[in-house]
């Protein structure tokens, strides 16, 4: 078909299947529709002589029978697509992690080790990819139709998509979320590649020593930005004997519970280290006072990402 | 005008200007708003015309990107504001909902006026918006684009549809208080006709559904011109906040614009297989069930917006259980043409071609309410053509339908049969051509909403833009036709389909005053004799 692509990874043919399935069943219903409309037009046309049943019969037989049969068809559809859509929003823990930022009218992507692109993505195949996902302005939407998957892109939060694809080629990238006038030129390609290719794609472009991995990067704008200043060398915390001022550890924080002052508990993901830097005051941490400062404004998006990875390569007890 | 006899036609009743713009009849307001919405009809189908000639070619025909995202907002504010929301109610169900209560006029005949100015007074501040410049913020509105990026007229836009929602939430007071009140003697709720009592769910949605509407626009106002965050993360506020009360307006505002597509049907297939309507209580009540259900089921919208996980599967389940109702409503609708004694007349046409084509986009709406699939389809072409199935091959079409059966009644006059019938059977053609190809495109991924997009849609788009040709000819053919027969169209008889409902009952057309004598309904409605001969 013009410009078919078979789905490259194995939920996108789950996905075909379910469409595939839908298609069967809407299929079988207009044909019934069809059928009968044409049927009745012919044999019950006003010219025609066929005899009439008796009026009046019951209704409710039919009324019931073909409500309980519509029911139970929506309820094997429901829980189908539902089984599958948490699946396609659940990613494995090893999945490698890839930093996506989308303004008006591109998008931006980072990978771990500092490598920056645009309009594109290079992933490796056969290995689950996570992309982590923010907006500088409005509402984009990152779409890969090969992978027949898509998410939206907001502003101040992060989303998540993962996918694991099997074949390497080159796959369209769409922003569906409608974004403004160049809303229709916010396209891309992902580009998919065994893994030594991938590496080797990885160790191109600048020179290395001359690029800075994420976490680096965040090392030294957790310095440059006066964040060592109180949470200490490294994110070990301060308290009054060491940096002077009261301030919880950082390191082997992700992933973690914390407490709030409102007495609730949250587990510190992206959007919680993000809140924190951007927004201290909307959810301050138990048993410390509320002195940190906002850095909203005052710092890209993407180097909150870079602190967000420095946080995230912090172990407990580790000083890097 | 108190002293008009009862023989004079509502028509007669004053030549003047002024009797028309100040009429408190609800006949003549019905024929105020017909004007009003037809021009707003043409208006939104010119740009949607001008929007499928500028994807004739990848690289987009109309040269700029910015007048296409404003020719698709213009599109879809005029076609859902002042078009297919009052479709129906305002036109058919003004004209109609006295004469099937068996009363003179609505309750409030002077709010049912205000109404009228209400709308008017939207459309011009919308036209003031789309000749200013216009908006490219897409019909929905969404945040933060539309609260500081977007920089057309916004505040003019939203301002339009905030006047329009007071016409709507009025037109909704006074039907449902005239179907509690002024019901003629013995006309109990089982006697009403299907279409009041769609009238009746659509007007519960207008009234409970469009002030939460209001309140968002003003919101997004406030936060536009005075900067006060309410959506926009940027200075404090949720963008995911603006679709949650934007779609528990708008999804409902779907079944008001469909709701009453099924009262007319549920009027007209009986009407001409002359056999009582399958199942009266079963379609009476599905009405009502999508009506409550409606109201739970915007999430639909927002699968893949970053909403809780879980909620969506809530969301997913809801939206099957509101499809159960429509299923129910189609296979009455078939159960009334079985053993019938059917006619083809252009209503019954457009009805066969309704119940095909509102099929179709229920159909596909399963799709969308299958989690993992929406995935894939949502925000491409798949949603634009299953809302147009709905919508457009539904709602248009049973609007058409309407307007053909009642319109002896509304003019005293019969439109040319063979030409209603070519009508029907082209646009059933056309629509199916425009819009057919955009399911694939959608499967295949093409984004909605892009200017210009990549070769290999090519095809499709083509196919897409021929068919919308034939459909311009399908409506533009039914303004024709029927605006000829209002000068040299046979005069009607009061009853020229031979129908049941008291509207019938009236000459044609219907003097001001309705009935010379209150009616008294004994029988349930549908009645339909075998067979009979009817006289036009």
């Amino acid at each position: 078909m013009n410009g078919y692509a078979p789905s490259v990874t194995v939920e996108g043919r789950e996905i075909d299947f379910l469409i595939l399935a839908l298609t069967l069943v809407s299929c079988a219903v207009l044909a019934l529709v069809f059928a009968l409309i044409l049927l009745y037009m012919v044999r019950y046309r006003a010219e025609s002589g066929v005899t009439r049943g008796a009026p009046g019969r019951k209704t409710w037989r039919f009324e019931i029978s073909w409500t309980a049969a519509t029911l139970a068809v929506f309820f094997v559809l429901f829980i189908w697509g539902g089984n599958l859509y948490v699946r396609l929003f659940q990613p494995p823990a090893d999945a490698l992690q890839i930093y996506v930022v989308g303004k008006q009218w591109m998008w931006k992507v980072e990978h771990q080790g500092g490598q920056r692109e645009i309009n594109a993505l290079h992933i490796p195949i056969n290995r689950p990819i996570q992309l982590v996902m923010t907006s500088e302005d409005v509402i984009h939407d990152f779409s890969v139709p090969a992978f027949r998957i898509k998410h939206d892109v907001l502003p101040g939060r992060y989303q998540s998509l993962w996918f694991q694809v099997e074949t390497p080629g080159t796959f369209e990238l769409f922003c569906t979320q409608l974004c403004g006038v160049g809303h229709y030129s916010m396209t891309g390609e992902v580009v998919a590649m065994s893994q030594p290719e991938f590496e080797t794609w990885l160790a191109g472009g600048a020179a290395p020593g001359e690029r800075e991995d994420m976490a680096t990067a965040g090392k030294a704008l957790f310095a440059a930005r006066g964040c060592s200043g109180c949470h200490g060398e490294g994110g070990v915390g301060g308290s009054s004997a060491t940096t002077g001022v009261s301030a919880p550890a950082l390191a082997g924080l992700f992933g973690r519970l914390v407490r709030l002052q409102t007495g609730a508990t949250v587990t510190a993901d992206e959007r919680f280290i993000r809140d924190c830097i951007l927004t201290p005051d909307k959810a301050p941490i138990a048993g410390y006072p509320r002195i940190m400062p906002s850095f909203s404004g005052q710092i890209s998006e993407e180097d909150v990402l870079r602190l967000i990875a420095y946080i995230k390569s912090l172990r407990s007890g580790s000083r890097t | 005008m108190t002293h008009t006899s009862a023989q004079v036609s509502y028509l007669d009743d004053g030549h003047t200007l002024r009797s028309w713009l100040l009429t408190t009849d609800h006949k003549r307001i019905a024929i105020l708003y017909i004007v009003a919405i037809t021009f707003f009809f043409f208006a939104g189908g010119f740009a949607a015309f001008l929007i499928r000639y500028n994807l004739i070619s990848p690289k987009g025909l109309i040269g700029s990107a910015e007048t296409y995202n404003r020719l698709f907002s213009m599109h879809g504010i005029l076609m859902v504001w002042f078009f297919l929301v009052p479709a129906v109610p305002v036109t058919l169900g003004n004209f109609l909902a006295p004469l099937m209560l068996g009363a003179r006029d609505l309750a409030f005949p002077r709010l049912n006026l205000l109404s009228w100015y209400l709308f008017m007074a939207a459309g011009v501040v919308a036209l003031y918006a789309v000749v200013g410049g216009g908006v490219d913020t897409g019909w929905t509105f969404y945040t933060p684009l539309t609260s500081f990026y977007s920089q057309g007229h916004v505040v003019a836009a939203v301002a339009a549809i905030f006047i329009a929602g007071f016409s709507s939430i009025a037109t909704g007071l006074n039907f449902i208080v005239s179907i509690h009140k002024l019901r003629a003697p013995g006309m109990t709720w089982y006697k009403m006709p299907v279409f009041l009592w769609s009238l009746y769910a659509t007007s519960v949605i207008l009234v409970l559904a469009t002030p939460v509407l209001a309140m968002t626009l003003l919101l997004l106002v406030f936060e536009r011109l005075f900067g006060i965050g309410v959506f926009d993360p940027a200075i404090g506020g949720d963008p995911l906040l603006f679709q949650h009360l934007f779609w528990f307006y708008s999804h409902p505002a779907v079944y008001v614009m469909i709701l009453p597509g099924f009262g007319v049907i549920s009027e007209i297939i009986p009407a001409f297989s002359r056999k009582e309507l399958f199942g009266y209580k079963f379609v009476v009540w599905a009405s009502i069930a999508i009506a409550v259900i409606g109201f739970l089921v915007w999430g639909h919208h927002m699968f893949v917006a970053g909403a809780s996980l879980y909620s969506a599967l809530v969301f997913s389940l809801l939206s099957y259980m509101v499809a159960v109702p429509s299923a129910i409503k189609v296979f009455n609708w078939i159960g009334t043409m079985h053993n019938g004694y059917i006619r083809f007349d252009a209503p019954m046409l457009y009805a066969i071609g309704f119940i095909g084509l509102f099929a179709t986009g229920g159909l596909t709406g399963l799709f969308l309410a299958a989690l993992a699939a929406d995935v894939h389809l949502t925000q491409t072409y798949f949603v634009v053509a299953h809302f147009h199935y709905v919508m457009v091959g539904g709602m248009v079409s049973a609007y058409f339908a309407g307007l053909h059966f009642w319109w002896p009644k509304m003019t005293g006059r019969l439109y040319p049969e063979m030409w209603g019938r070519a009508g029907a059977i082209i646009i059933f053609v056309g629509f199916n051509l425009t819009f057919f190809p955009q399911f694939l495109l959608g499967y295949l991924g093409m984004p909605r909403r892009y200017f210009a997009y990549p070769q290999h849609f090519e095809a499709l788009n083509l196919l897409s833009s021929g068919g919308a040709l034939i459909l311009a000819v399908g409506y533009l053919l039914p303004l024709g036709y029927l605006t000829w027969s209002l000068f040299y169209g046979a005069r009607a008889s009061a009853n020229p389909w031979g129908a049941t409902g008291l509207e019938w009952t009236t000459p044609s057309p219907p003097p001001t005053e309705n009935f010379a004598v209150t009616p008294i309904v004994t029988k349930a409605p549908y009645q339909y004799r075998r067979a009979e001969a009817v006289e036009r």
